[in-house]
């Protein structure tokens, strides 16, 4: 257990290391992309063509195959930004900061296809767009939360400071985000059909391409992040050069 | 610790007092918002009457908004902050002084005037109280996180612009109890003690913890 426990350390420790991340994310990379695509074409091949038609909501059902990933993406992105934002706050990680701001703005994007993906789901099955029930409010506010975190970020000119002030919020947000959707439950807000994939409520037909389609968005998260952290990564080092370009400059005209 | 402490929120209370402005800008604010609801859907008694604790409750919510950028700005500004940073009394106490003289100065006079505006919406006399109850026990957890939005946002020029996006998500449980525990007693069966507890449970629970993200915060900016 104990190996184990360092075995993961050291591989932390490693990844830690932008140099060595970008290097093991550069063979990475095309894998993870090559096995998303593969793994969304089968998912939805599966799902148009291999399942029977739902019997109560037809057709629309397929929406399910997009938008049930989507919307537990979004959830685990935010996990993603409060773990890394305290890697950051504790372990002063660099790479940490890189990794909560590329999450942050990924899991942005997935909430946000959530939510249309729902709400398209929505109109033919509860004849409405938007219903204020318990889980569409707490992913529109966890959205918030999202949109709360960027723009917090953009705001703040300085950038190790804005990792950090960030990264409070977002730790903040990750204990008030369950007490916020406790609250809603609580007051009584008419109900959505509860998340049936855990009680065996869907059948195995739809289970198969819907668990194919939620390991592919995981894997194209990842490459999406992994992507935008090299491209941080890469735009803060240009940035240390120019700086360093200048300061440079300056000196010799200093001199001069 | 207890000197220094009723030191800085005797201080606070009394500047905020002197200075005055904030709160006649909260108590106008809310005051103009209520005005806007009847306005805007009509002078219905009945459907202002239903709709009367959540438009109060919102009220509330954002006219206590409005003065939470100044919690530490000018203190941020003129370098007071700096030398608390340095002082004897760890920063978190400091934050949780500021909070809750902001409270006492905004919290606790929104909270009172709310019978005022509820008899504009149409609320009756005798329903008055639970109102004012419900707002006095739900207004500290407003006061203390908002000082948490206003520790993140301090070294921003445009902070208090930014402030309301990223504190209202927080402000939602205490408007889902408080709107709960008033609509409970107006309307059905009386049954309010749990939301009116909640309510009590998430102001204390805010004003516990609150105190340290904001100091992290406050150092954060001040380094």
């Amino acid at each position: 257990m104990k190996t184990l426990i360092e075995r993961i350390n050291n591989t932390i420790n490693h990844l830690a290391n932008p140099s060595k991340f970008l290097k093991f994310s550069q063979i990475v990379l095309p894998w993870l992309g090559a096995l998303s695509l593969i793994g969304i074409c089968t998912g939805l091949y599966w799902a148009f063509f291999k399942t029977p038609p739902e019997e109560e909501m037809g057709a629309t059902a397929i929406i399910m195959f997009v938008h049930v990933p989507a919307a537990l993406i979004s959830q685990m992105g935010y996990v993603l930004v409060a773990i890394s934002s305290f890697g950051l706050l504790v372990w002063r990680h660099p790479i940490a900061d890189v990794s909560a701001k590329s999450a942050a703005i990924i899991g942005a994007v997935f909430t946000f296809l959530c939510l249309v993906t729902g709400s398209i789901w929505g109109r033919p099955d509860w004849g409405t767009y938007w219903q204020w029930d318990l889980r569409m409010t707490s992913v529109l506010v966890l959205f918030l939360l999202y949109i709360g975190l960027i723009t917090l970020r953009g705001a703040i000119d300085d950038e190790g400071q804005a990792g950090k002030i960030t990264a409070i919020l977002a730790l903040t947000g990750v204990i008030l985000l369950p007490i916020i959707k406790w609250s809603v439950e609580w007051s009584q807000f008419t109900l959505h059909q509860p998340a049936g994939i855990m009680r065996g409520q869907v059948s195995t037909e739809f289970l198969i391409p819907l668990f194919i389609m939620i390991i592919s968005y995981a894997i194209l998260f990842t490459y999406l992040h992994m992507k935008a952290m090299r491209a941080e990564i890469f735009r803060r080092r240009t940035i240390a050069q120019q700086q360093r370009q200048a300061h440079q400059a300056t000196q010799i005209q200093e001199t001069n | 610790m207890s000197s220094p402490f009723y030191a800085l929120l005797k201080r606070d209370i009394l500047l905020s007092i002197k200075e005055g402005g904030t709160l006649g800008i909260a108590l106008g604010f809310s005051l103009i918002v209520v005005t806007l609801i009847p306005l805007s859907i009509g002078p219905d008694l009945n459907l202002l009457n239903q709709i009367a604790p959540g438009v109060l409750w919102v009220t509330l919510l954002l006219s206590l908004l409005l003065s939470l950028d100044r919690v530490f700005l000018t203190d941020y500004e003129e370098g007071t902050l700096e030398l608390m940073l340095h002082g004897s009394m760890p920063l978190e106490w400091v934050a949780f002084a500021k909070a809750l003289a902001h409270w006492l100065t905004v919290g606790v006079p929104l909270s009172l005037m709310t019978p005022a505006l509820g008899l504009l919406m149409n609320l009756s006399p005798n329903q008055f109280g639970i109102l004012t109850l419900a707002a006095l026990i739900g207004t500290p957890a407003l006061s203390f996180l908002g000082a948490l939005g206003a520790g993140l946002t301090l070294g921003l020029k445009r902070g208090g612009l930014l402030l309301p996006l990223l504190i209202l998500p927080f402000f939602i449980p205490t408007l889902m109890f408080g709107v709960s525990t008033t609509t409970g007693y107006l309307f059905a069966s009386g049954n309010y003690e749990n939301s009116l507890a909640l309510l009590a449970a998430i102001s204390l629970t805010s004003m516990v913890l609150a105190p340290f993200p904001t100091a992290w915060a406050l150092r954060f900016n001040l380094n």
